[in-house]
């Protein structure tokens, strides 16, 4: 059981989500606790990683997605309520599977997003102070204003969470983002992960199962676009209940 | 059994056929360099006659031209200053518009209004100089004369406006070309930091766009350079240095035109200085050519 301690930061509620005719994600209910790390895992196409958009939606730049149910933030349904999408997004970041660091300086790709959301506080401060928390700060502090494009694949990785960081959100979702990177730039983003749950709220979609076991505290596995168990990770590891959860653990498919 | 009885080794047929390919293609890349390397010899080869006559320095600086009357004068300033007028005042029109229309089918237009925009520009594109030339002197021309009736019956800023339009379709093709080359991932990036479409577009978009954006401009500019006929219709035959866009200047080649189609002499001065005149074009439009292939190698971006 997933014991979410007064109000869950995200939920959903019987969604299913089409594009076009065809349904990737079944009536899934599900229901996020603040300040977790929560895996989604399972196999190619099952669902997870559109699922993972819907909380900030970035499906709405597909023409044929369409959506049944309820997609709760802090309780409003975010395609429902009145606020502005960019609002949600701004609350809601994400990282993405390849690292997109934006055309410009390392301080500008952090300082871009609170810039024209109207950030009002000192935007140096504001750099360095997610650079740290992105643990990239010691290694780029002597060039802020090289191309962002000039790092490494799992340094510009660690730009784009720091991107993320500055918005100041309570959710960042994560879409695979260690499948293009190396072990050791691997290994820093996980360890990264493990600061973060501190202060945010993390989702992010695996297809490494050992990640998802060494990061979350909590697994979500979907099949073929239903969530077919959703519990601790620990117990998730250990002693699935449903057979296709143990099945798809051990690697018997997937 | 071994298995080389049942395979037929490599044929003549086909070794000769790889050759063959490879001879004919060979050719006709060949034909390319060499029709290149004549025109440049051809240009060098009646400048240096030329140059005998007229120093180089007197050829470049001089502010008069008038090579077909005496007393001669060979500054070939007024004719670039005709070119230059010309051509800026085109691309002040073309940049901003050809950047637009390329912004808008790139990213705004949907449905009905994309599938016929591109069309059209095509259309544009495919429409001779000439009828460029005439649209210019029968309604571009009256129509800046009721805004300024000062106006010149052949002035340069007609022939601005109407290679203007030439060269939009260039702009907005390339320039559409290289904004949706910018991989989606990273405008995701962008518009999950909570940015509007705009801010995405001007901000993250087209500045990683900006080789394939600047190259256009620079090929723009060459065509505007290189353009005849609407030209010499257009703008007149009055070699001048001015920046008065409303009265009648002449371009580097209406004057190669003009000489052409005249009955001057082979071998005479006159006849020699369009080529002098078409070196030095032909030298302003490969620099623009080795800036646009250095623009785009200086600021391209690599996505993978």
């Amino acid at each position: 059981m997933i014991h979410t301690h007064g109000s869950s930061i995200l939920e959903t509620r019987n969604l299913n989500i089409y594009y076009g005719q065809k349904k990737v994600v079944r009536n899934v209910s599900l229901r996020i606790p603040k300040r977790t790390v929560t895996a989604l895992i399972g196999p190619s196409g099952c669902g997870k990683s559109t699922l993972l958009r819907t909380f900030n939606r970035m499906n709405d730049f597909i023409d044929s997605f369409h959506y049944e149910g309820e997609v709760l933030f802090e309780g409003s349904d975010i395609y429902r309520s009145r606020t502005d999408v960019t609002e949600f997004r701004r609350r809601v970041g994400m990282v993405f599977q390849k690292p997109n660091p934006f055309t410009c300086s390392i301080a500008k790709n952090i300082s871009w997003g609170p810039r024209i959301n109207g950030y009002q506080g000192d935007l140096d401060e504001l750099v360095e102070r997610c650079l740290r928390k992105a643990a990239l700060w010691d290694e780029v502090k002597d060039k802020l204003n090289d191309s962002g494009l000039a790092l490494s694949g799992g340094q510009q990785q660690r730009l784009c969470i720091a991107r993320a960081i500055a918005m100041d959100p309570e959710v960042i979702l994560m879409d695979e983002p260690c499948s293009a990177l190396d072990p050791q730039s691997t290994l820093a983003i996980e360890d990264l992960i493990h600061e973060l749950r501190e202060n945010y709220t993390i989702l992010i979609v695996t297809h490494n199962m050992q990640q998802a076991a060494r990061v979350s505290e909590h697994t979500a596995f979907m099949y073929n676009g239903d969530l077919i168990e959703y519990d601790q990770t620990s117990k998730i590891f250990s002693q699935p209940t449903e057979k296709l959860t143990r099945d798809y653990i051990v690697g018997r498919f997937g | 059994m071994s298995s080389s009885q049942r395979w037929a080794g490599v044929s003549a047929w086909q070794q000769w056929r790889e050759r063959t390919v490879l001879r004919a293609l060979f050719f006709c890349a060949l034909i390319s360099v060499l029709t290149t390397l004549g025109i440049i010899y051809i240009l060098v080869n009646e400048s240096v006659h030329f140059f005998a006559e007229v120093p180089v320095l007197d050829f470049v600086f001089g502010t008069e031209w008038a090579p077909l009357f005496e007393p001669r004068h060979f500054g070939v300033l007024p004719l670039v200053c005709g070119t230059l007028l010309i051509s800026l005042g085109a691309l002040v029109f073309a940049l901003p518009i050809g950047l637009g229309i390329a912004v808008y089918t790139a990213e705004y237009a949907q449905g009905w209004w994309q599938k016929v925009l591109k069309p059209i520009l095509e259309i544009l594109a495919g429409i001779p100089s000439v009828v460029y030339g005439y649209f210019a002197i029968t309604k571009i021309t009256p129509f800046l004369q009721t805004l300024y009736p000062e106006t010149e019956v052949f002035n340069a800023a007609s022939a601005s406006l109407v290679i203007a339009i030439m060269v939009l379709p260039t702009i907005a093709s390339i320039c559409d070309d290289s904004i949706r080359a910018i991989p989606k991932t990273l405008r995701d990036g962008a518009y999950a930091l909570g940015a509007r479409k705009s801010e995405v577009i001007f901000q993250i978009v087209l500045p990683s766009a900006l080789s394939g954006i600047l190259a256009s401009f620079i090929l723009a500019f060459s065509r505007a350079i290189g353009e005849t006929m609407a030209v010499t219709l257009a703008a007149g035959a009055t070699p001048q240095i001015t920046a008065n866009p409303f009265v009648g200047v002449q371009a580097m080649t209406s004057y190669i035109a003009q000489v052409s189609m005249g009955d001057v002499a082979h071998g005479t001065i006159e006849y020699q200085s369009i080529f002098a005149v078409g070196l030095m074009l032909f030298l302003m439009t490969l620099a623009m050519n080795l800036l646009s292939q250095f623009i785009v190698k200086r600021f391209a971006r690599k996505y993978e």
